[in-house]
């Protein structure tokens, strides 16, 4: 007979080793599919590369890493910035923060909109903004195209009104790839900041405005932080995204406008260097994780104090 | 005590002149407020009353600039308000919901109203300690409005309203969420409050007992309209409509037939063939039926005698005083409160037989 400690604790160890089982499917997926690559991606940062792409296993090099910020003259091995590179890092990051404030801008005059409808038009109006995810982004970003081109609907439309003379050269511009974005990202701005919008108590806002706050104070210091999760949420959403972008550049931006998301494409396939574009993805995911941890910090002090 | 004189000398601080809202158009319109005119004097703890629904909150709203009549004027002494935004009216608001920013601490929410009119930190620093002694938060003001109870959050919303010292304070049913206890000490407290800062009141509720012991006057609203103005005593015994008689207190209808007037003074039949004098309401009926109303503790139960009669339905003790049901001879109800004494019982039994004497100027004509 055993004695109830021992049920007790039996039943424990039961329990505990019924946890491990039931996760283990999630942990195996987590393990496989997300950490394991991100080693294997570290590992080829540091090989040799291979004459045809790929990696020379078993030889270690910086190369991959040193060839992210500098370039060496292959005429008298001085030693330079990599120009290239980094003017491809700061079109990354500069139109990744310029895709999210536009978007933030577009977008909060539309979530408020959205969430001061009457309850039963918001969902419509959340169904009418989730419609371009339903179009593939190629096609989205072609759209686009046909938008900005010299011979597009905007060009036409401020030629025929005479704004304009000549066709205004957007296609393979920053510009272009700024549009692209913003258009592709808004609505995961609109999403999150429409779900902070319609938690928000409009008779605060009233109040607001009984204590003598004008509109624009109260938009300052009643709404914004109030609804500042939802901000934060969605400019994350736009921003990381932004910064790996591939496709939009590629189609947009032409050859000449690089994003890194091209770049790592480029190292991976014509460039045939797998250590540089291992480097550069990581690169790009301590960025990422930057921003991510900037998000942490900001939701869990304002996650305390509201929803 | 009727009006004195004195008082309607006071400064007219808020007049609504003909106010008609409609919310909603066409075939779904509805009129929230139908040609309601009120004044409310200077210094005065002024409560509308009513039904929910019945539009007090929605004149509130009017008075704040939450909303915009559709018709009439609203003065803030003398001066048309009723275009401006609330952001321009120097009223403040208690929200029945309190409405404290979350984001802020009680210090914060009170300095609030301060820091949108652009006064000195020194001032509003000053302004917001003094404010929070009168409402006895103090030691709560770093704590953050999650952090406090009910009751507190109701004297912070008090605090923050009072703090910019506005012209007339609206308050919406702010003590409809405390429990009974709490109700009790914060009607004191808002009429502490009143006394010592001196600011017009405008309170909303539609809880009767509370409109009668806080309020220098009242104004009984039903269906968008008002029905009635007056002091609590007016209001209690001298209802002007079966509206008000019914809403406020418990009260005894009786049919009656009016045979004379003189001097404001009616003389009536009841069924019972009785003939008794009762006061006439305000632009009552002069003439022919009406009816006469009696509060339950202007009648006495009587074993002989009494202008009407009839059979004990029920006794019902309350403790300070007992209800005597009487069915009336006629059919109708009749309900007298007695005080009770220590030493006998009312001595009535249910299926006694009981008169019931009615106090000289105790009943009064209603207007319909």
């Amino acid at each position: 007979m055993a004695s109830a400690a021992e049920i007790a604790s039996q039943a424990r160890r039961t329990e505990v080793r019924d946890r491990w089982l039931l996760s283990a499917p999630a942990l195996l997926i987590i393990f496989v599919a997300a950490i394991g690559p991100l080693f294997v991606m570290l590992a080829y940062s540091f090989m040799v590369k291979g004459d045809y792409g790929d990696v020379k296993f078993g030889q270690y090099s910086l190369d991959g890493w040193f060839s992210v910020f500098l370039q060496r003259d292959i005429f008298d091995d001085t030693l330079t910035f990599a120009d290239a590179h980094l003017s491809i890092f700061w079109r990354s990051i500069k139109l990744s923060f310029l895709t999210t404030v536009s978007t933030l801008l577009l977008g909060f005059p539309t979530a408020y909109f959205i969430a001061t409808r009457p309850r039963h038009t918001r969902e419509i109006w959340v169904f009418l903004v989730t419609i371009p995810f339903w179009t593939n982004l190629l096609i989205r970003t072609f759209a686009m195209q046909q938008v900005i081109r010299n011979e597009g609907i905007v060009n036409s439309l401020l030629r025929w009104v005479g704004v304009i003379d000549e066709p205004l050269q957007i296609m393979h511009t920053d510009w272009a790839i700024l549009f692209g974005m913003v258009y592709v990202y808004l609505p995961l701005m609109v999403l999150p900041l429409y779900a902070s919008m319609e938690k928000l108590d409009f008779r605060l806002v009233e109040a607001g405005y009984d204590l003598y706050a004008g509109r624009l104070q109260v938009l300052r210091r009643i709404i914004i932080p109030l609804v500042s999760p939802g901000i934060i949420a969605g400019s994350i959403l736009v921003f990381i995204p932004s910064l790996g972008a591939y496709v939009i550049p590629r189609v947009l931006g032409g050859g000449k406008n690089m994003m890194l998301g091209n770049l790592i494409e480029l190292q991976f396939g014509a460039g045939r260097n797998w250590p540089l574009g291992a480097a550069l993805s990581i690169t790009l995911m301590v960025l990422v994780m930057v921003a991510l941890l900037f998000y942490v910090r900001n939701a869990s002090r304002s996650g305390a104090t509201h929803g | 005590m009727p009006e004195s004189a004195g008082a309607s000398e006071k400064r007219v601080a808020i007049e609504a002149r003909g106010i008609v809202k409609t919310f909603g158009q066409g075939a779904n319109a509805l009129r929230a407020l139908d040609n309601v005119s009120i004044v409310i004097r200077e210094n005065e703890f002024f409560t509308l009353l009513g039904p929910s629904g019945c539009g007090k909150t929605t004149l509130l709203r009017l008075i704040a600039g939450f909303e915009y009549p559709t018709e009439g004027a609203i003065l803030l002494y003398g001066e048309d308000i009723a275009g401006l935004p609330p952001f321009k009216r120097p009223v403040n608001t208690v929200f029945q919901s309190y409405a404290l920013f979350p984001h802020l601490t009680v210090a914060e929410n009170v300095a609030f109203g301060l820091q949108m009119l652009g006064r000195s930190k020194a001032e509003i620093d000053a302004r917001v300690s003094e404010v929070l002694a009168l409402v006895r938060m103090q030691e709560l003001a770093a704590r953050r409005t999650d952090q406090i109870s009910g009751g507190q959050a109701q004297r912070v919303a008090l605090a923050r309203a009072l703090a910019p010292s506005p012209k007339v304070l609206l308050l919406d049913e702010p003590l409809s969420a405390l429990d009974y206890k709490l109700r009790k000490e914060m009607q004191i407290e808002l009429k502490r409050m009143q006394a010592e800062t001196g600011i017009t009141f405008v309170f909303v509720t539609h809880d009767q007992e509370e409109a009668l012991t806080m309020s220098d006057r009242i104004a009984v609203m039903s269906k968008g309209r008002v029905l009635q103005i007056g002091s609590p005593w007016d209001i209690y015994d001298k209802p002007a409509d079966r509206f008000v008689a019914d809403f406020i207190g418990e009260t005894n209808f009786l049919s009656a037939i009016v045979l004379g007037v003189a001097d404001g003074v009616a003389k009536v039949r009841l069924t019972s063939g009785a003939e008794i004098s009762a006061t006439l309401a305000e632009g009552g009926v002069a003439e022919g039926e009406a009816t006469v109303v009696v509060r339950p503790e202007h009648a006495r139960a009587v074993k002989d005698g009494g202008q009407i009669a009839g059979v004990v339905e029920n006794v019902v003790y309350f403790g300070t005083d007992t209800h005597i049901h009487v069915r009336l001879d006629d059919g109708e109800m009749f309900i007298v409160r007695q005080q009770n004494s220590r030493t006998q019982s009312c001595g009535f039994e249910v299926g006694d037989r009981a008169g019931v004497e009615i106090d000289a100027d105790a009943a009064q004509v209603l207007k319909d």
